[in-house]
């Protein structure tokens, strides 16, 4: 009997390894004469278990990681084909700590199927939202969305479902949605993971989308930083359209819809909305001023839904169990999941799906088991290269997009990155404005000189020029940036710098920034 | 691409390039990074042929191609090594990655070495935060990059 084999094609995993040992358990196989069927499927997102391999057993899917090319033999010797004991056994994949003790609505069948088949994706309750929503009125389809209390999964946290409306109500023959898969932030994969992942979701919520507003045409658009997530969203695109998902005729009915991918061309400021539908034009990616609203005057200057990755991942979910089913996760005003991004210096790095609620300390010492190096944690970066950096005096802050602002922080995209002792806080302070100036997109002039002044500022505290003084004026510097940048780029970068400045004053004294030569 | 090609036979190809985009809602990215795909960069003749096309100013194209980190103006090298330079990957070490790099290969962030096998570039965040530090090697991703395995990759892409 043939023997189905998972070994993850998702690029963290491709990162580690998992070609590599896909072709050594096919090779190994095929000489000891196995019957064996390897599939690619997405990444349960344990990045320290990657490569995964996981096997289909009489007793259900198990699972083995991180497995090495030189593993392979050994876990043949031991039969692993029958789910045998072995030092990489892992048990039963839905048992595994880390993913057991989340809720996953979003990513629910990422890494459990292979990404491009439609058949998977059904078998595992995929399209049940579609299939809902093709038999409500737009109204309700908005009405449903703005009930389960989503807000964007991009940075801002605007109310989906508002955003909905206004594209729904605006006048126009030609209607578009957008969805922002530009996700250049820092410590972030999410979006990465469910396009690599579990494609046809996204596909399934930008159908569900253009239901709702009238838009007929739906582009997503990625940066070039991601070939990967691009082959397989364009793959899964070409299967929905074969099996009349996409086209004129969606499932059946008298709606058209259909989409394809673009790519960016390496440009961060392309993540906020305006940026990237100039990019989509075919212009420099530099910020619109608002008004009008992209829900308004958006791509083409059409009334365009410009959401996030994550957002349009979530609808299918709601559309299929209800509004309340979701609004039903969370905290305050923070409502449904968030799949959470645990990044950079930590043992249990991986995304960690779970309602809003839990503490930063929740998340970076018991989820993510504190450093990689073994060292303690000094500072979590949340959000992004845009993001606060947190000190553990605020590891008691709630994951809430309300009670992050309190804290003088943003939630952002959901990405945390550890940071353990050894970190340097006034180099991070100086690469968040480097940043800013190779970034800048030069429109607004807060950000564009101020970014680079404020580089030249950070230098002079650490050579001991006027330090006190220099603080001053970094922070003054901040608040013009914060309050006359156009967009986010240049009105967040003092999140990064300020909190440095703050929580951690000691390491703004002077001395040698050990900065690479530029 | 020959080195001797005029600007007549650079125009042809972009031309063929353009004809097969223009049908798209905002052809021009789709058609610059098509036209790098097929010329490693964007070679200054292109320019007036896309314009051409477009029915746009040269200035707009350049102003356009120039913006983007991606759009090259020169040749790379033979192997296009990218190192993230982003906060994950710092936490782990990219910093001194870069340095190693940098000092190996005798060339500064987007240079290209004397013998034109490799071109260093930086990238900032190839979403593989949690397997940080991340390179990509022709594009190839690869996570938590030590020096032993960057000069392994090294030596590889020098033999």
């Amino acid at each position: 009997m043939t023997v189905k084999i998972y070994v993850p094609l998702d690029s963290g995993s491709v990162a580690l390894g998992a070609d590599e040992v896909a072709t050594a358990i096919a090779a190994t196989a095929a000489k000891r004469g196995e019957d064996v069927q390897i599939v690619r499927n997405g990444s349960f997102g344990m990045y320290w278990l990657e490569p995964m391999v996981e096997v289909e057993t009489s007793r259900g899917r198990l699972a083995y990681g991180p497995v090495a090319v030189e593993d392979v033999d050994s876990l043949f010797d031991a039969g692993f084909l029958n789910g045998s004991d072995h030092k990489r056994y892992l048990g039963h994949t839905q048992d595994i700590p880390f993913l057991k003790a989340q809720t996953r609505l979003t990513f629910q069948r990422c890494g459990i199927i292979d990404p491009v088949s439609l058949d998977d994706y059904r078998a595992n309750d995929g399209l049940k939202g579609l299939e809902n929503a093709l038999k409500m009125t737009s109204e309700d389809i908005v009405k449903a969305v703005t009930d389960s209390g989503l807000r964007g999964r991009g940075g801002a946290g605007f109310p989906t479902g508002i955003k909905w409306n206004t594209v729904r109500q605006a006048p126009g023959d030609q209607k578009y949605i957008v969805c922002n898969a530009d996700e250049g932030d820092s410590g972030t994969f999410a979006d990465r993971m469910i396009m690599e992942g579990e494609p046809f979701v996204l596909i399934e919520g930008m159908i569900i989308a253009g239901l709702a507003t009238g838009a007929t045409k739906g582009y997503v658009y990625t940066r070039s930083e991601y070939p990967d997530a691009i082959r397989i969203m364009n793959e899964a695109i070409e299967v929905a359209r074969a099996n009349k998902l996409l086209g004129p005729k969606v499932l059946g009915s008298d709606y058209a819809f259909d989409m394809e991918v673009r790519m960016g061309a390496g440009a961060y400021v392309c993540g906020e909305e305006t940026s990237l539908l100039n990019s989509m034009e075919g212009k420099r990616g530099v910020v619109r001023a608002k008004p009008p609203l992209p829900a308004l005057e958006g791509f083409m200057a059409r009334p365009t839904v410009v959401n996030n990755v994550i957002s349009l991942c979530s609808v299918p979910v709601i559309l299929e169990k209800g509004a309340e089913y979701y609004r039903d996760f969370g905290m305050g005003r923070s409502r449904g999941t968030i799949p959470i991004q645990i990044a950079g210096n930590v043992k249990h790095g991986g995304l960690y799906e779970t309602a809003f609620g839990l503490t930063l300390g929740e998340i970076v010492d018991q989820i993510g088991g504190g450093t990689a190096s073994g060292r303690p944690v000094k500072a979590v970066q949340v959000g992004g290269p845009l993001g606060a950096y947190f000190p553990r005096e605020l590891f008691d802050t709630p994951f809430d997009y309300e009670a992050f602002a309190k804290a003088d922080g943003l939630i952002g995209h959901a990405g945390v990155v550890v940071f353990d002792d050894s970190v340097d806080m006034m180099k991070q302070a100086r690469f968040a404005m480097e940043f800013c100036a190779i970034e800048s997109c030069g429109k607004c002039t807060p950000c564009r000189i101020g970014s680079t002044r404020g580089t030249e500022v950070v230098d002079k505290i650490a050579r001991g020029e006027d330090p006190e003084m220099q603080k001053e004026l970094l922070a003054d510097l901040c608040e013009t940036m914060k309050f006359g940048s156009l967009c986010a780029l240049g009105g967040f970068t003092p999140y990064p710098v300020m909190s440095a400045l703050t929580h951690f004053p000691d390491d703004f004294r002077p001395h040698a920034l050990d900065i690479a030569a530029e | 691409m020959s080195a001797t090609e005029t600007t007549e036979e650079i125009s042809v190809r972009v031309g063929t390039i353009c004809d097969g985009l223009a049908g798209l809602e905002g052809p021009l990215l789709p058609i610059l990074h098509e036209v790098q795909e097929e010329f490693g960069f964007i070679p200054e003749g292109a320019l007036q042929t896309i314009a051409k096309k477009l029915n746009l100013s040269r200035a707009e194209v350049h102003g356009v191609a120039s913006f983007y980190h991606d759009f090259r103006e020169e040749k790379p090298g033979r192997h296009v090594i990218k190192i993230c330079r982003a906060e994950a990957c710092q936490s782990m070490g990219a910093d001194d990655l870069s340095d190693h790099a940098k000092r190996k290969l005798k060339v500064d962030w987007s240079e290209t070495t004397s013998d034109q096998n490799v071109t260093l570039e930086p990238v900032f965040c190839l979403g593989l935060c949690a397997c940080a530090p991340a390179a990509m090697v022709d594009g190839k991703v690869i996570g938590r990059v030590s020096k032993d395995r960057l000069d392994r990759i090294l030596s590889e892409v020098e033999s």
